[in-house]
């Protein structure tokens, strides 16, 4: 099947759904790809380079699948074939009309943003890719307006403190803030209502403030939910405490299908110092900071900068392309199970039915919700046949019980055993211990040596038959000789074959 | 300080030295060393015994026999060490667990001619007296019991690897009943023997011991070979403790237990590995489930030769070699360790994914490897490689079958499925060195043959590995 590359019809709009790089993997699947003329020109791909991967520089609409960022223009839709699959950020989520206007074509329309937030379609998720690079690009932007180091030095003019950034939502893109913030040497704080999130901004460098809730719970679809007055009144009252003391602000809570929360009030802004920047990269969705602009970077009367640009994935077009490409070649990957370059959508897959929006002309929106939080679905061909439980880590209570047991039956039989054996015991039950935690790490390459070392080792029930030979007994004396016989065999054996073994492993 | 003290001293040194032998051998670095501890601790514990028993006024015609049967077995031993082929080592292994066990029945049997047959003897009166007489019962009982299994099991193991003896797993009607009644019979002979110590008991629980150590390993596909081994390892070592318990000497409880122990936590890694229930390891005959399933139709499979794989290979910027059972038994490591160094000299970068239980035996391959001078920090194991093989050029799987089937992680239906495996299929290219298109140990048809990705080179596989060799 011939697959049609785009040329962005938004302006503004920077990317482009396929990179040489991308083109090169999906010819790989099978396909052929036509790009039309200029399409990568905004992310510095030229057209001799999609030529020079494969592909033909030509009409895009003539193709089976026709692959574009945006939601294309009108006249663009028109020129699609029947039956042509488009697949984009259709933004069908939030947008009732473009749903709409998609299902009165003869097409079938996938839309990239609604996949699921499960780890099997994690290479294909297209918010999360894009939303890596916003962040960043964000703590660029701020960098960029603010008017002094990120990090604190000491140097000969004086003595320069570090930023204070603090980023609101620590999801993907708040991760990628913390992680570019802290990587320019600023001072990261990061607030999120999901306390699980606590260690993820601990492990790039950033401090978690949390707010005390009684109602914080994990989320189920991976996303963050809004929350309730009670838990907006004490968030609000973090961030008026926080705010005057940062210099640059870094919002990204967004709510899907929801207009952003205002975290950020207009007395707080008016509490932060001049020349501090604030990111509100909710912008395009409502907002996060009162007085924000989507696209726009204004200044406030108290000297505080507000951008809130919308397209700060598009500001690094070459990078965001070249992930954008790869969720789309994954996407097709999963779709093209023989690699034979043909489309084949499986409903019975949680992560294609989510996406698709109309098939055949016909309507398949909304998807049905997907759980992500439990257990992973079984793959798509598993979907009929029985699915083994998942095997659970043993819970604490269950551990708790058998160790008591354990304990009791040690206690009870050591209790009552005569004080010879009393003793015995102890040594064996210490001996069982110490062979658990001295094999515990045992390198893999050595587990042959390792048994024939044991091996020889247990040999030492030569010492049983030595002590029993030659008290006078002559049956005793001869079984005992053979026992010797045999364990020595085992003990010289076991030893020598083991140096044999261990001077053959060498580094190269 | 009296010689008995000494002894006693002189054992306990020798236990410690064992944990660092053992603790030694779980690096490479320090592995040598702890051979060498576990050397010295083997060599003091038999000195202590031997100085003991002259102390105790040993007959002269005793001693030379004990002279005469550690040298014996010393030759023995160190002639079967030189010869063995290391393909051959899980064999000698199961043939020297046997021996273990096949002496502690025979210190069992020594404890009950020594004290229940002559109840008036000095030593059993002593033990009456201090109310130990039942225990001492109990414990030959148990040692008789646990080291007769570990006996016929290392044989029935021996044989089956060795290929004298069929390695499909033996069903018979209720196995588990047998198992379970066997157990059952052993604790209610063991009340008994303990009230009235008879010989016919000991017999008996002798023979039965003797059949349940059969019937339990032969039970056991061959596939699952590695697990039985290491399990029978743990039970040498708890047959060495209870002989310990038996003869009241503390050096062999904890060198037993040790054993035992870690022969234990080996065998539920490996378990683990294979995503096995530990508890249906041990009792017997787990590779049932493991039956052929009804053929499907997966396809053609492709045919190559020698001459396309090598310009294959010698155009590859990224091989990964995943060995099995197949390369042991084709002899073909030299001939894979030579390629391995030509493509390295060519900047091919050549690594080995090692799967937990290829071979026979844990660990086989990384043995046969090293002693073909495959250098160890490129060999690799599951967890280390397994998402490299999507980067991959070429992978070659040379002998292994199972370990690399695509059904255990996509066919829930399989009866591996869910074992980890070697996702080979990721690669772009995958060669599988192959005698014939019959199945693996599991039984199992193996949908990687019939991948996009994936031809076949038929025949021995040392000869292949060396075709392509000339080729290059």
């Amino acid at each position: 099947m011939l697959i049609g590359v785009l040329r962005e019809a938004q302006t503004g709009e920077t990317r482009v759904a396929a990179t040489p790089a991308t083109v090169g993997q999906l010819l790989k699947l099978g396909y052929d790809v036509v790009v039309e003329t200029g399409a990568g020109a905004a992310s510095s791909f030229a057209d001799e380079a999609y030529v020079e991967a494969g592909a033909t520089i030509g009409d895009p609409f003539d193709a089976d699948i026709v692959l574009g960022v945006n939601n294309p223009a009108d006249q663009q839709l028109d020129q699609l074939r029947q039956n042509a699959t488009l697949i984009g950020i259709l933004n069908a989520r939030l947008d009732e009309a473009v749903v709409a206007d998609l299902t009165s074509r003869q097409i079938t329309a996938l839309s990239m943003d609604a996949v699921p937030r499960i780890s099997r379609a994690q290479s294909l998720d297209v918010l999360s890719s894009m939303a890596n690079i916003a962040g960043y690009r964000a703590v660029v932007e701020a960098a960029h307006v603010f008017g002094r180091f990120f990090t604190g030095q000491v140097t000969a003019a004086g003595k320069v403190p570090p930023a204070t950034v603090l980023v609101a939502g620590a999801g993907v893109a708040g991760l990628a803030a913390i992680g570019a913030a802290g990587s320019l040497g600023a001072v990261v704080k990061a607030t999120d209502p999901r306390p699980e999130v606590a260690d993820q901004v601990k492990s790039l460098g950033g401090e978690y403030l949390a707010v005390e809730d009684p109602e914080a719970e994990v989320s189920a679809t991976g996303y963050a939910k809004e929350m309730g007055d009670d838990y907006n009144a004490r968030a609000a009252d973090l961030y008026s405490k926080t705010v005057p003391d940062v210099d640059i602000i870094i919002t990204t809570a967004l709510i899907p299908g929801r207009p952003a929360p205002r975290l950020i009030t207009a007395e707080m802004v008016a509490s932060m110092k001049s020349g501090s920047v604030i990111v509100d990269m909710a912008a395009g969705s409502g907002g996060n900071v009162e007085g924000s602009v989507p696209g726009e970077a204004i200044t406030t009367e108290n000297g505080v900068t507000i951008i809130g640009y919308t397209d700060l994935a598009g500001r690094l077009p070459a990078q965001a392309s070249q992930l954008y490409g790869t969720n789309l070649v994954n996407l097709l990957k999963l779709m093209t199970p023989e690699k034979d370059g043909r489309l084949v959508l499986d409903f019975d897959d949680v992560v294609q039915r989510s996406i698709t929006v109309v098939r055949d002309g016909e309507s398949t929106w909304p998807p049905p919700p997907v759980q992500v939080s439990a257990a992973p679905s079984a793959p798509a061909a598993a979907a009929e046949a029985p699915v083994k439980e998942e095997k659970k880590p043993a819970s604490p209570l269950r551990t708790g019980a058998i160790v008591a047991v354990s304990a009791l039956v040690m206690f009870v039989l050591i209790a009552i055993s005569p004080d010879q054996l009393q003793l015995n015991l102890t040594v064996f039950a210490l001996a069982v211990v110490i062979g658990y935690y001295v094999i515990g790490k045992v390198h893999h390459a050595l587990h042959t040596p390792l048994m024939s070392v044991t091996n020889a080792i247990s040999g030492i029930i030569v010492v049983g038959a030595l002590e029993t030979i030659g008290q006078g007994d002559g049956l005793i004396t001869a079984v005992s000789f053979v026992a010797i016989l045999l364990a020595s065999i085992n003990v010289f054996g076991g030893f020598a074959v083991t140096r044999r073994m261990l001077a053959m492993f060498s580094r190269s | 300080m009296n010689i008995e003290s000494a002894s006693y001293a002189a054992y306990i040194v020798a236990a410690l030295l064992f944990i660092l032998a053992l603790a030694g051998l779980s690096k490479h670095e320090s592995a040598k060393a702890g051979n060498y501890y576990g050397i010295g601790g083997m060599a003091i514990a038999l000195i202590a015994t031997v100085v003991l028993a002259i102390d105790r006024d040993i007959e002269g015609l005793g001693l030379g026999l004990l002279v005469a049967a550690v040298i014996l077995g010393a030759l023995i031993g160190l002639q079967l060490a030189r010869t063995v082929e290391m393909t051959g080592m899980p064999e000698l292994i199961a043939l020297l667990h046997s021996f273990v066990g096949l002496a502690a029945v025979l210190v069992g049997w020594n404890g009950y001619l020594h004290i229940e047959a002559h109840p008036h003897s000095f030593d059993a009166r002593v033990l009456e007296h201090a109310d130990l007489l039942g225990i001492h019962s109990a414990e030959v009982f148990i040692g008789v019991f646990i080291g007769a299994v570990t006996f016929t099991g290392s044989i029935v193991a021996n044989l089956k690897l060795s290929a004298k003896m069929k390695s499909a797993p033996l069903v018979l009607p209720g196995k588990n009943l047998i198992n379970l009644g066997a157990l059952v019979l052993f604790a209610a002979l063991t009340v008994w023997f303990v009230i009235d110590p008879q010989l016919w008991l000991l017999i008996v629980v002798t023979i039965v011991a003797l059949a349940l150590g059969w019937h339990l390993v032969a039970s056991i596909g061959g596939g699952d070979m590695p697990v039985v081994v290491s399990m029978l390892n743990s039970y040498s070592g708890w047959a060495a403790a209870a002989s310990g318990f038996l003869l009241n000497n503390n050096l062999l409880i904890i060198v037993g237990a040790l054993v035992g122990s870690s022969g234990a936590y080996l065998s539920y890694i490996m378990c683990t590995a294979m995503n096995r229930s530990f508890i249906s390891v041990i009792a017997g005959g787990f590779g049932i489930e493991a039956g052929p399933t009804e053929a499907t139709d997966y396809g053609e499979h492709r045919e190559t030769n020698a001459e396309d794989v090598a310009d294959l290979l010698s155009h590859a910027t990224s091989v990964i070699i995943t060995p099995g059972y197949g390369m042991a038994v084709a002899q073909a490591q030299y001939g894979v360790a030579q390629l391995t160094s030509k493509l390295r000299d060519k900047g091919v970068d050549v690594r080995f994914g090692i799967h937990p239980v290829a071979g026979r035996l844990p660990g086989h391959m990384n043995v046969l490897l090293a002693e073909a001078k495959v250098p160890y920090d490129i060999v690799l194991e599951l967890d280390e490689i397994n998402d490299d093989f999507a980067d991959t050029t070429v992978v070659l799987v040379i002998g292994a079958n199972d370990t690399v089937n695509p059904a255990a992680a996509e066919d829930p239906s399989s009866p591996i499925a869910g074992m980890p495996v070697l996702s080979v299929w990721e690669a772009e290219n995958v060669i599988v060195f192959k005698r014939s298109m019959a199945s693996g140990y599991a039984g199992v048809q193996n949908p990687l043959f019939f991948r996009d990705n994936s031809q076949m080179l038929f025949g021995d596989a040392k000869d292949r590995v060396e075709d392509i060799l000339r080729a290059l």
